[in-house]
């Protein structure tokens, strides 16, 4: 396992050199970390990308991002009260992966209902409950996008993915 | 499961593929199994992995199913250790690629040396009195068969009860129905045996084959050419889930009209319309909504326990439109005038008894039975599962329903059918069982002090039985006699320990209790003797699934530590008794304990299924033909029972029963029986007097059986800390309950204990509540009483509720959104 890990840590190491210095806002594109990519790292390179500015997302509408690279759905939420995992000036907003788990079938937002649900086979996840799974025929909740607000800029980074992408063998490819 | 929860080790090329069929639910999903050193892994290129996948871009929608609890990392008793996968088969003509929730963990249950898998039993365990120790085999054994021997000598063998597994999949299947069945029944010879979720020896559904007709007669395949699906008491997203979602689904969308249409030709071919029969709106009748429409969706939400009266009354109505089927009735049947005349009932009279409008039992009896545009009778497949078979009397609502069905020719043709839905896979082959019909109550009779020694193999009544208060503390009372004697036994033998059982049992009262388990469950805390058990993966296993469709589930791993197949520890426990019957000169007993020199599953396979004569077994007359090597050719799509002939290297199996009219009676005529409503059992009518609310219970997509592996899962475990208990939110205001509340369910019989989970698709007045979870036990409040065969009427009871308090980390951790995929 330990080899196998370091291997892509290099791999991907390598990438991250040449694109170091791209901006954030508004570059779809993955651009890992140099500091987790030593070889003893037991994290994956994951790029730190600025997705929104809180303060322009409204209640209960959800925007679409891409992370941690383009072929990578996701999208960010402000529910309007504390969930777990929230993050910005009300601890209310959460992002999550949108490929099922299950399939990777694109899920929609049911904005009554406050949950995130799958046509393929009726899985339903709650993004208020750190993407825990209602019900549904995956094995695993939806992968939660780590985010951190910058208070003095007013951005959203995503930095992390916790859970494994539908498709990925490892979710930074 | 990997340590990393963002990343999956890829099985090389080579890995070693073989085929599984899930453990879980009747529908019996096929899976493949990659097994590979620990140390490698396959590469991301399409020719670098035995997936063949390019994993070096994002995969699309619906071309893999490929999760963390897909992966885990085994050792064998040799000490290598590997990774395995196991991912749905997408060549299997059963789940067609596809994983449900249950079968999609299948990796992660099995044995890791490490974290939730730890809590396998490993070794035979002993009571010291006041602590578990591990003993080893030999010890268990002589304790075990020596108290057995002691008891059958002295006392016969009705003092000798079981609770005991009669199912296919994990916990049962052909090779470990034999074993436990040859002993109890041609060994022992002990009638006192109960099944795994009832309290006697009996069928769920004694009325169907009363009739002449055996309760799994189609195939899947049946229902994606169905002109209307008949669902009846029966959850398919929840309980059936690939069988819903592979076949039933497709056929409600419109996707298999060219199918219908190559294979009736001439007849009218549209996509199905659904009808389902529940007190409750289910996941199932909201999917269905979404999938077809409300317009080719009709729920009939009966008054609980009235599903007979309302076959009694589209029965009356279908003859009175003269929809019947005179021709067949006439040429393939006896006994139509009676039951007609038996169970007539009115329209009005079945809407008032039923509480479904009348334009809607009309809607029903047209969508299921009036003949199509083309002329041509529809084909509605009927399926039925625990909505009756634990209904307000099984025997009774069964006959009803197979009477309409009888009535409109619904069996034999494909396309139709009455089938049981299934809970387990099946896998039944055994000796006759040595008592009558009606059997035994079981449970009753360890209450009332009878059966010495009670062995509890593979299930758990604690969680699964009725009336499960008085049941619970009858075996502790009893069991705890036994604990006092074995706790001052200092430097006992094996037999000076059996010396003290028995005194504890025979002059005392007490009860020996023996678990054969994959875990220490509920039921443990009573016991005394814990003995290691195996599951498929870690053994060969036969099962066939709802359509009758064999597999073999091969072998791919050791078992933990001492644990062995079922079959073997049978065969041990019948092989010790005939060493000391031996040992005694008595060689009259010793012959019935021979038979049983099996040196693995495949010698308890030839030895039961191989030899159908004299047996009771699915396989029939033909179960000879079936061998391991056969099977294992035959792959995940193996072959439907019973097996025609082997031909071409292949076994040819049977799709449809019943389609040369040949029903399995006397005569071959299929039986009507006569049926009349007769309202609710005074028992069960006292309580629904008595009390606020209506205690449905049932399955929840989540967790599978008892919870035995589920209850060490987080990602269930989170989702369902406690018994969930939906209800309406009106009636959750009024008694100032909030979502993640505890909330404790009394009545006359005991109470219950659950989380309170609001949902607006809960009638006022009712409540449903999760059946057998560990923690919150739903039998605890359910009645004794039983159908004329001594089936439960689980769902048939009535309780009052009331708010224990609020639990913080339920609300923190538990999400309480509508489980149903519409809106409200």
């Amino acid at each position: 396992m330990a080899d196998l890990s370091r291997r892509r840590f290099l791999k991907a190491g390598g990438t991250t050199a040449a694109a170091a210095g791209a901006t954030l806002l508004g570059g779809g594109l993955a651009h890992a970390d140099t500091e987790q990519s030593h070889p003893g790292a037991t994290t994956l390179p994951y790029p730190r990308s600025g997705i929104a500015k809180a303060s322009a997302l409204k209640e209960n509408e959800p925007k679409a991002f891409s992370y941690p690279d383009e072929d990578s759905f996701c999208q960010v939420i402000k529910l309007g009260r504390p969930v777990p995992g929230g993050v910005g000036p009300d601890g209310d907003i959460v992002a999550f992966s949108t490929q099922c788990t299950h399939m990777g079938c694109p899920l929609s937002y049911d904005k009554a209902a406050r949950t995130f649900k799958c046509g393929c086979h009726f899985s339903i996840f709650d993004p208020e409950m750190h993407g825990q799974m209602v019900d549904g025929q995956a094995t695993e909740n939806l992968p939660r996008i780590l985010l951190e607000h910058d208070e003095a800029e007013d951005t959203l980074y995503a930095v992390a993915v916790e859970g494994l992408i539908y498709g990925r063998q490892c979710n930074v490819i | 499961m990997s340590q990393y929860k963002d990343r999956i080790p890829l099985p090389p090329k080579d890995a070693q593929r073989t085929d599984m069929t899930c453990h879980f639910c009747i529908v019996g999903c096929g899976y493949h199994v990659y097994k590979w050193p620990e140390n490698r892994e396959g590469g991301r290129a399409p020719d670098e992995n035995a997936l063949g996948f390019d994993f070096r871009r994002q995969i699309g929608p619906e071309q893999i199913i490929m999760t963390p609890p897909m992966h885990n990392v085994i050792a064998d008793r040799d000490g290598r250790r590997w990774n395995i996968m196991v991912l749905p088969d997408k060549q299997c003509v059963v789940n067609k690629g596809l994983s449900s929730t249950r079968g999609g963990q299948l990796a992660s249950v099995m044995h890791t040396g490490e974290g939730a898998s730890r809590q396998r039993l490993m070794y035979p365990m002993l009571f010291t009195g006041d602590d578990w120790v591990e003993t080893n085999w030999d010890t268990a054994l002589k304790v075990y068969a020596g108290v057995t021997k002691r008891l059958l000598d002295e006392r016969g063998p009705e003092a000798l009860a079981f609770n005991a597994f009669d199912h296919g999949g994990a916990g049962g299947g052909f090779e470990n129905t034999w074993g436990s069945g040859k002993l109890m029944f041609s060994a022992l010879q002990t009638p006192l045996v109960r099944i795994h979720n009832r309290p006697a020896y009996n069928s769920e559904c004694h009325a169907t084959r009363d009739m002449g007709i055996g309760e799994l007669n189609n195939s899947y395949e049946d229902s994606e050419v169905a002109d209307t699906l008949f669902y009846i008491g029966a959850n398919g997203y929840e309980t059936q889930t690939n069988y819903f979602l592979a076949h039933a689904i497709p056929n409600m969308r419109g996707e298999t009209i060219a199918k219908k249409q190559a294979w009736f030709p001439g007849e009218t071919a549209e996509k199905a319309k659904i009808v389902f029969v529940d007190p409750r709106r289910t996941l199932t009748v909201s999917i269905a909504e979404h999938v077809a429409g409300k317009d080719n969706v009709l729920h009939l939400a009966i008054a609980p326990g009235t599903d007979t009266a309302l076959f009694n009354g589209l029965m009356t109505y279908v003859v009175e439109q003269d929809w019947h089927h005179e021709r067949f009735i006439a040429e393939h049947t006896s006994g139509f005038d009676e039951a007609l005349a038996a169970n007539r009932m009115s329209l009005a009279e079945c809407s008032r008894v039923t509480g479904v409008p009348e334009a809607d039992i009309v809607k029903a009896a047209e969508w299921a039975y009036k003949p199509k545009a083309s002329g041509h009778y529809p084909r509605t497949m009927h399926g039925y599962e625990k909505g009756i078979i634990w209904g307000n009397d099984n025997y009774r609502i069964q006959s009803a329903l197979v009477n309409l069905v009888l009535t409109t020719e619904n069996v034999g043709r494909r396309g139709s059918g009455v089938v049981r839905m299934g809970g387990h896979q099946e896998g039944y082959a055994r000796p006759p069982y040595p008592g009558g019909r009606p059997s035994i109550y079981v449970d009753d009779e360890i209450i009332k002090g009878n059966g010495r020694m009670l062995t509890v193999w593979a299930c758990n009544a604690f969680q699964t039985t009725l009336n499960a208060e008085e049941y619970r503390e009858a075996v502790y009372r009893r069991a705890g006699i036994v604990r006092e004697s074995i706790a001052r036994a200092r430097g006992a033998t094996a037999d000076e320990l059996v010396d003290l059982i028995y005194d504890a049992v025979e002059n005392r009262g007490g009860l020996f209790v023996t678990n054969i388990d994959l875990y220490k469950t509920k039921f443990s805390d009573a016991a005394h003797l814990l003995l290691p058990a195996a599951h498929p993966g870690e053994m060969n296993l036969t099962s066939m699934n709802g359509e009758r469709r064999m597999r073999l589930s091969q072998r791919f791993m050791d078992p933990p530590g001492e644990a062995k197949p079922d079959c073997l520890i049978a065969a041990d426990i019948a092989n010790t008794l005939k060493g000391l019957y031996e040992a005694d000169g008595n060689s009259e007993m010793a012959a019935r304990f021979a038979g049983f020199d099996w040196q693995n599953e495949e010698d308890a396979f030839n030895d039961g299924f191989r030899k159908p004569e004299g047996i009771d077994t699915q396989g029939g007359p033909t179960g000879d033909l079936a061998t391991y090597e056969r099977l294992r050719a035959m792959g995940n799509n193996g072959v439907q029972l019973p097996i025609k002939e082997y031909t071409g290297g292949k076994l040819v199996g049977t799709e449809m029963l019943y389609t040369d009219y040949k029903f399995d009676t006397d005569d071959g005529r299929a039986r009507f029986l006569p049926a009349p409503w007769n309202g609710l059992p005074a028992t069960v009518e006292a309580q629904r007097k008595k009390y606020r609310f209506w205690v449905n219970n049932g399955r929840t997509n989540h967790i599978w059986q008892t919870a035995y592996h589920d209850r060490y899962l987080a990602f269930r475990r989170d989702r369902f800390p406690m018994s969930p208990l939906e209800m309406n939110p009106k009636d959750a205001e009024d008694l100032g309950i909030e979502a993640g509340d505890i909330v404790e369910l009394h009545n006359d019989y005991g109470s219950a204990f659950a989380m309170a989970y609001p949902e607006p698709d809960i009638a006022e007045g009712h409540v449903f509540m999760m059946f057998g979870y560990d923690n919150g036990v739903v039998g605890d409040v359910v009645t004794p009483w039983t159908d004329r065969n001594l089936i439960p009427y689980y769902k048939g009871t009535w309780a009052d509720l009331r708010k224990v308090g609020s639990m913080r980390d339920y609300k923190r951790t538990v999400s309480f959104k509508r489980r149903r995929f519409d809106l409200a």
